[in-house]
């Protein structure tokens, strides 16, 4: 077994198991992960939410996937097919592409590669294309401003979560998740966390982590009230089935990210309990859990005042966060706090 | 041939493709959507050189964001490029011409090519010992000590067409209605309001 | 080794800070309201900087592994740049602001440009070239549009804009092949790549290195774009347009062949000898047909071009020294005479029609005195400043054999000196059918219109010592 690994096909094969593994676990996540959106949404408007399909409702996400796939697919008449058809698969195919790199426990990542962090954000920065091929290939009004507003929003705040994210690089030193996990592990548990040290960017990355993958407060892009539902307005069945679990893919994973960025991924928050799978895995429902809360109580932004944070509080906060994290790093205040990688923890 | 020589081959092809059809397409929102594949493809081969951090630089400055700013432009004007390219006809036979001579020019220096002898050397000398840094922090160290002032300048140039686009395009409208969110957030409803109990049947 | 390097650049960094300074200054205050006063201060700032290069001490250092030189010939180069760069604004605020075009972007935009041509003429580096170009023309193309709401304005930015990006293009590329023989970008690196003899790919890269410059300094067959973007930007645009740039390209392309390609000088020269011999015969020819003065001035500026061009060709340090004696006359009668045509306005309009000049003599003698003046001088009138200019080239071209070269532009500068003398005898003898020009003229500009026009007198003393400092300038250079 152990020979058959270490051949070109052994190699393969163990790579394509890797890559089914991930995409069954992100799968069945997702399937309860609407269950429980939808649950928590219900919640907190004082209503059941999905009680028929299986107990408590747990099985409502599997019947209506399987009624989108056995649906018909409508297609525009003026549609440009081969992109109606494409958009959603860019859509879905890229938030897929960003697991590969996010490590769920001290060496359980698809591919460690160097240079992880800038993968995460050069594939984020692909997802926006399925937004905009769709909306446009559809070929009708509402689809299109939905498709242009999202671009717009996703490119602004594109912006500002770079900028955060160098200052987690500067501190750790490093481009791998990975190394940026193990840099957060320290004598005090929770509080060796980067959430203390980049307290401000946190919030900023959240909120920035809502925008770009457009979530409530800032669906401005299928703002039904506006737009009907924007950019998916035209798509139906399996197509529409692809951009929705995309969405929620990209979700996901930001709650991945902000997990392995901020809050030490797989470790334990207690110093003395064993680091884990189960951790990060808690970490991530937990913060999704935040995604949904949020989508509960708070109203729709202004498109104005959505550009406006983005580009006059935002990005001026996090540019300004960017220079002062260089100092902390370089004069090595509060103990190297900022300069993991100087004092090696 | 091995993995590498294969992915070089794909990503190679489709490099050309892409390049090819972005010039041959007639919609041009098609035109981008090519482009990008060039894009990626050349980043592909970016990482089969070993510059992963340049790669990926190329797919977000280039792909994530340029050419969605392009998009965006050839979506919203709509430029009737068959038309242009009828008038263009006009121009063919000398753009061919000037084409072909340059071609052969060039065909020409290629033909006689040679490299000066210690352009080797010469190329190396600049280059960090890749035994010792990994290649990222090797361009940083190009970038941020050795060229500081040609990056320098080129925030400079930034700056210029910045101050360009700005200067040229921003019109402050007057009699149009602004957005004030500083004054809808300081906005007091004690005084935006009046409650008036209003006695059944009496009216205002 | 950092400090050294950046005490070496001080001057730029002075002026890149001013005008970042300037720049917030302008926004967080009353915007448009106070670009009087920032220009004001950019002029001062400018002049200041150039007086500073000037009185610093002599000797050549280089900076950050070569990509910055700083010699006699940039010194040199970089005040003529800086005091004519000053001398254009300050001449340029009243016609500005009373077209409603003084925007506070303005003076600071100029001072960016001029920040590129310093980078420009002190380059040591393909790369650091190509960055000072790009610096230098990104601010000139938005200067040349500022005059948004004129479509010509705006048509002038654009097609500076669109070919002054293939020009780059063309340079680029052929920087490239350079980069490719010589595996570096360093200008020390690359004369003494090629022992001896130079193979042809070298020499293509040198040709569109040649031919991208030739595009900046609008030499014949690559000056399309001149007259057009001369007319349509805003007079002072077009004043600055043809003086620092001017200077600073020709300093640049000075810089690349002799410090480059000094190995292959029997190669480029004769590349630049055809270019300065099609500069002087199309300028001169095509200036005969023009009635607008702007695109006159155009035409005028692609014909001293060509004469510049053919001190360069000589390829010697006498063509060089003549090159930039050439230059600093060329630049100082050109802001004389835009300070004039600045002031030609009938009923607050501005004009541009020669034909409107006729008479004037009558109404203003003594400013159609100094024009006549400038005139002469342009045209090469024997005892006038610009005579002694054409005078140094064409000696230079004769020393190094290349007498062909001279008694081209001699008969070009005969058939140039037509058009100038059109406008003089439009002044004087010219009958009159409308109404003439208004009499008014800023303070400024009837100084530099004077001040000019008495250089080109008193200039012929002993040039105010400007030739022994080109000559100094010169020797850095070509050694």
């Amino acid at each position: 077994m152990a020979e058959f690994l270490a051949t070109p096909l052994g190699i393969f094969v163990l790579i394509f198991a890797q890559v089914l593994a991930i995409i069954a676990f992100v799968m069945i996540s997702l399937l309860f992960l609407v269950w429980g959106d939808r649950k928590i949404w219900a919640a907190v408007q004082m209503r059941k939410g999905p009680n028929i399909v299986g107990a408590y409702g747990l099985l409502q996400s599997v019947a209506d996937a399987l009624k989108y796939v056995v649906k018909e697919v409508v297609v525009p008449a003026g549609a440009d097919k081969p992109l109606f058809f494409l958009a959603p698969m860019v859509a879905f195919v890229m938030s897929m592409l960003t697991w590969a790199v996010l490590p769920f426990n001290d060496g359980w990542v698809l591919a460690d590669m160097n240079v992880a962090v800038l993968y995460v954000f050069a594939i984020g920065g692909l997802e926006v294309y399925g937004v905009i091929i769709g909306g446009w290939a559809s070929n009708s009004k509402y689809p299109f401003l939905g498709a242009m507003r999202s671009a717009a929003q996703m490119i602004s705040y594109e912006v500002s979560i770079g900028l955060i994210l160098i200052g987690v690089i500067i501190s750790t030193g490093s481009l791998n998740f990975s190394d940026i996990v193990r840099a957060q592990d320290g004598n005090y548990g929770f509080f060796s966390w980067y959430w203390l040290p980049h307290f401000p960017m946190v919030f900023l990355f959240f909120i920035s982590s809502l925008a770009e993958t457009n979530r409530p407060p800032f669906d401005l892009p299928e703002a039904e009230s506006e737009l009907v539902a924007g950019f998916m307005v035209e798509y139906s069945a399996t197509v529409y089935l692809l951009y929705m679990a995309g969405e929620y893919i990209a979700i996901f994973m930001m709650c991945g990210l902000i997990s392995v960025l901020f809050f030490g991924g797989w470790l334990s928050p207690i110093p003395g309990l064993p680091d884990g799978v189960l951790w990060m895995f808690g970490k991530m429902v937990f913060f999704f859990f935040i995604f949904a809360m949020v989508k509960a109580i708070t109203p729709r932004y202004r498109y104005d005042q959505l550009m406006r944070i983005g580009w006059k509080v935002f990005l001026p906060l996090s540019l300004a966060w960017v220079v002062i994290v260089s100092f902390l790093a370089h004069f090595g205040a509060f103990g190297g706090a900022y300069a993991r990688w100087a004092i090696g923890g | 041939m091995g993995v590498a020589d294969f992915a070089f081959y794909i990503f190679a092809i489709s490099a050309v493709i892409g390049g090819l059809f972005t010039v041959v397409s007639k919609n041009p929102v098609h035109s981008v959507l090519w482009l990008i594949l060039a894009f990626l493809s050349s980043a592909g081969l970016f990482v089969l050189l070993g510059a992963e951090f340049v790669a990926m630089l190329l797919v977000i400055v280039y792909v994530g964001a340029v050419a969605v700013l392009f998009m965006f432009v050839v979506m919203m004007i709509d430029v009737d490029f068959a038309e242009l390219r009828g008038q263009m006809a006009k121009y063919v036979p000398i753009a061919l011409l000037i084409g072909v001579v340059l071609l052969l020019e060039l065909s020409l220096a290629f033909g006689t090519w040679q490299v000066s002898n210690n352009a080797e050397a010469v190329r190396a000398a600049i280059a960090p010992d890749m035994a010792e840094v990994t290649n990222t922090a090797a361009l940083g160290q190009l970038v941020y000590e050795k060229y500081i002032y040609l990056f320098q300048t080129a925030g400079l140039i930034l700056l210029v067409a910045m101050i360009g686009a700005i200067v040229l395009t921003l019109r402050h409208r007057v009699n149009i209605k602004r957005q004030n969110v500083m004054e809808q957030m300081h906005r007091d409803p004690a005084k935006a309001m009046e409650v008036i109990d209003v006695k059944p049947g009496q009216g205002l | 080794m950092l400090n050294t390097d950046i005490s070496i650049v001080l001057p730029e960094i002075v002026l890149a800070l001013f005008a970042m300074a300037a720049l917030l200054f302008g926004v967080y205050t009353k915007k448009d309201k106070v670009a009087g006063p920032i220009l004001w201060a950019t002029s001062a700032v400018l002049a200041a900087i150039g007086i500073w290069i000037a009185m610093s001490p002599a000797g050549t250092h280089t900076a950050f592994n070569g990509a910055f030189v700083d010699d006699s010939f940039a010194r040199f180069a970089k005040v003529t740049i800086l005091l004519s760069a000053a001398a254009v604004l300050l001449m340029s605020a009243d016609f500005m602001y009373r077209r409603g075009l003084l925007r506070f972007e303005y003076p600071i935009l100029v001072a960016l440009s001029a920040v590129g041509m310093m980078m420009m003429v002190s380059a040591g580096d393909l790369m650091a070239l190509y960055m000072g170009l790009e610096l230098q023309s990104l601010a000139l193309y938005v200067v040349a549009a500022l005059n948004r709401d004129s479509l010509k304005s705006t048509e002038a930015g654009l097609k500076y804009f669109v070919l002054g990006a293939l020009s780059s293009g063309i340079l680029l590329y052929g920087a490239s092949l350079v980069y490719g023989f010589a595996g570096s970008t360093v200008f020390s690196d690359i004369i003494v790549s090629a022992e001896g003899h130079i193979p042809l790919g070298l020499l293509f890269g040198l040709t569109f290195v040649i031919m991208g410059l030739a595009f900046k300094v609008s030499a014949v067959p690559f000056h399309m774009w001149a007259p057009d973007v001369y007319e349509g930007s805003p007079t002072p645009v077009t004043a600055f347009f043809a003086t620092a740039p001017k200077m600073a390209a020709m300093g640049l392309f000075a810089r690349v062949v002799h410090d480059a390609f000094g190995m292959a000088v029997a190669d480029w020269s004769q590349i630049i000898a055809l270019l300065a011999v099609a500069s002087m015969f199309v300028g001169s020819i095509a200036a005969i047909g023009q009635r607008n003065i702007k695109r006159l001035m155009a035409y005028s500026s692609i014909t001293h071009m060509g004469f510049a061009l053919m001190g360069l060709a000589a390829g010697t340090a006498l063509g060089v020294q003549a090159m930039l004696v050439y230059m600093v006359i060329y630049v100082t009668m050109n802001i004389g005479t835009f300070a004039f045509i600045m002031s030609m306005e009938k009923d607050g309009v501005p004009v541009t029609d020669i034909s409107a000049l006729k008479q004037y003599s009558k109404h203003e003698p003594l400013r159609a005195l100094a024009l006549l003046l400038l005139m002469f001088s342009l045209a090469g009138v024997p005892p006038l400043l610009g005579f002694f200019g054409k005078f140094y080239v064409l000696k230079a071209a004769v020393d190094a054999n290349m007498t062909w070269l001279a008694t081209a532009g001699a008969i070009a500068s005969v058939i140039g000196a037509f058009y100038y003398l059109r406008i003089v005898y439009y002044m004087y003898f010219g009958e009159n059918e409308e109404e003439t020009l208004d009499g008014t003229m800023a303070p400024t500009q009837w100084v530099f219109l004077m001040a000019s026009a008495a250089i080109m007198l008193l200039g012929l003393v002993n040039m105010f010592g400007v030739d022994g400092y080109a000559a100094m300038a010169a020797e850095a250079l070509v050694k």
